[in-house]
């Protein structure tokens, strides 16, 4: 277990620089999140173009894993289908959690940088939060998502 | 207290008549390893460790004692009953109060405020009520304190807390009011390790005939405490964090106030004589201790006791502000550390934040190098969000720890800094 399989580049990358780190006034849909454990929050912005999702940002504060695996979900999902998107956290939910997981690292592109995460238990939430909470964004469901 | 001589020569006479690699050799968990390093264990706030005798008067207690307590007239039983007893009293002796009578063994400092709350507060509080509570405080004298508003129509007041995370005693005097009905006060916080002055608030409350509780779960393991001389009503804690059992705690309460509360819970031990048209409840304690009890647990604590006395309490808080000390001068040397909650009297407790790493990476980064700490909010969200912070990194030392174990956080402290930072 090295530090360096949870703390990659392109990780520590994207908690420094987060993308599409931003409101957004005209949203669609949106959601919280929170990481009661660790105090994580954050929330989602979605612009929806019929089924396909047009923009995305989140705002919040959390730890490197929980920023930068939100951050990489806006550039993965931005331009793909809602169908699409759930498919994706379908995949990443086998990745962060299972070790047989039949996920093809090449459909994950950056996405597959968070793999190392499940090897530390402890930060499998960290690594979800954000999914969760784009998933009830899609889902139009009010109450804040927990991780607890 | 003010007696004493001034720590750090307190520190110089410990250091003498004190092996700490002895001492650490008593706590088998302190050998072992953690990711291949060294465990280098700093999450006493937490919960302490145990040394062998702890664990050895449990074991033996299994082995060759145990029955139920109270009951029987067969050797065993009598046998278990003394022991507990005899930790009864030793825990009587250890916080100097008037009889055992006055300490009825809990689950932990929270089921001891709890019992407070529903047996002394929900028979008496009327609509508007006051209840007073610091800033300061970890959940467990919180929440209850909400749910008995609920459930009786009282308020809770809030004592704020300085920049430096001291209780503000102009401000509790200026709370007070002919409905204040209670004070429930952290001796030390289990956040920022702040001391509070609690002798000058109870002395306050009293003037006004207003009742105590301390919660003293973070004070126990690390000074004298003696409710006599700090007159308090009650006072909580738990044996997990004075290296005794988990599961295991006490409600120390004034005789005359217990005497006056009904039972809270109903069961076996806590009866005299039971029919369908009437019960007869039993004296003190008993009455507060339904069903059997956590025999091994008080049997565990009472060892405890022993153990932290044969140490003796002013060595372990000499021992311990030396190590605090030590450790706030190597982390606020690094840059871009902030060290959270700055009274002039604190526990061996350091809460810090780091710019650039979150406490949580904080957490792994270091267990990743054996050191273990605490990360979050420490079950005290109202401090982190006085500091506007939402979680803090917190090392907690306890008289087994070494200064080589301080400069291995700082180093991983570092090492993360430059990962992250």
């Amino acid at each position: 277990m090295d530090l360096k399989d949870l703390y990659r580049d392109v990780i520590v990358d994207h908690n420094r620089n987060p993308r599409n780190f931003r409101p957004m006034p005209d949203a669609h849909r949106h959601a919280e999140g929170f990481n009661p454990l660790c105090g994580d929050r954050l929330t989602l912005y979605v612009k929806l173009d019929g089924d396909r999702i047009e923009d995305v940002s989140f705002q919040g504060s959390g730890c490197a894993i929980s920023v930068a695996s939100a951050s990489l979900l806006t550039e993965s999902v931005k331009g793909r289908t809602v169908p699409e998107a759930e498919r994706l956290f379908a995949s990443m939910h086998q990745l962060l959690t299972r070790d047989d997981a039949a996920v093809d690292p090449a459909a994950l592109g950056k996405l597959a940088a968070l793999s190392g995460v499940r090897e530390f238990p402890a930060r499998v939430k960290c690594a979800s939060l954000c999914w969760h909470t784009l998933d009830a964004a899609l889902h139009r469901e009010s109450a804040p998502v927990s991780t607890e | 207290m003010s007696a004493a001589p001034a720590p750090a020569v307190q520190a110089q006479g410990a250091e003498r008549s004190f092996d700490v690699e002895a001492v650490r050799r008593e706590f088998p968990v302190l050998a072992r390893e953690v990711n291949g390093k060294p465990l280098c264990y700093l999450d006493n706030a937490a919960s302490s460790q145990r040394p062998r005798s702890v664990i050895d008067a449990i074991s033996r207690y299994y082995e060759t004692t145990h029955a139920n307590v109270h009951r029987g007239v067969h050797r065993l039983s009598q046998e278990a009953t003394d022991l507990f007893e005899g930790a009864r009293e030793t825990v009587r002796r250890f916080v100097n109060a008037r009889s055992t009578r006055e300490i009825v063994f809990v689950r932990g400092t929270t089921e001891a405020i709890n019992l407070v709350a529903q047996s002394y507060g929900r028979p008496r509080l009327q609509p508007g009520d006051e209840i007073v509570v610091s800033w300061l405080e970890h959940h467990a004298n919180i929440v209850p304190w909400q749910m008995l508003c609920e459930q009786t129509g009282a308020v809770l007041r809030v004592i704020p807390i300085t920049p430096g995370g001291e209780v503000d005693f102009e401000a509790f005097r200026g709370l007070l009011s002919d409905r204040t009905r209670l004070l429930a006060l952290a001796h030390v916080s289990n956040a920022l390790g702040t001391v509070v002055p609690v002798e000058q608030f109870i002395r306050e409350a009293r003037r006004h005939g207003i009742p105590v509780l301390l919660d003293g779960a973070q004070a126990v393991p690390h000074l004298a405490v003696d409710v006599q001389a700090l007159d308090c009503d009650f006072y909580c804690f738990s044996g997990h964090k004075m290296c005794g059992p988990t599961g295991i705690g006490v409600l120390y309460g004034r005789e005359s106030l217990l005497a006056a509360m009904p039972p809270w819970q109903g069961g076996g031990d806590m009866i005299l004589a039971v029919s369908f048209e009437r019960t007869i409840y039993s004296d003190l304690p008993y009455k507060f201790e339904a069903g059997t009890p956590h025999i091994a647990g008080a049997v565990g604590l009472g060892a405890a006791v022993d153990y932290l006395q044969s140490i003796g309490l002013e060595t372990i808080a000499a021992l311990e502000h030396e190590l605090l000390e030590y450790a706030t001068e190597r982390l606020t040397r690094i840059p871009g550390l902030a060290i959270v909650g700055t009274a002039p009297e604190k526990a061996a407790v350091v809460s810090f934040t780091v710019d650039g790493v979150h406490p949580h990476d904080l957490g792994t980064i270091l267990d990743h190098e054996g050191v273990a700490i605490r990360t979050g909010h420490h079950c005290a969200m109202p401090v982190m969000e006085f500091y506007g912070v939402p979680a803090t990194a917190r090392a907690s030392f306890a008289f087994y720890n070494t200064r080589a174990e301080v400069d291995r956080l700082v180093g991983a402290v570092q090492f993360a800094r430059e990962m992250l930072g």
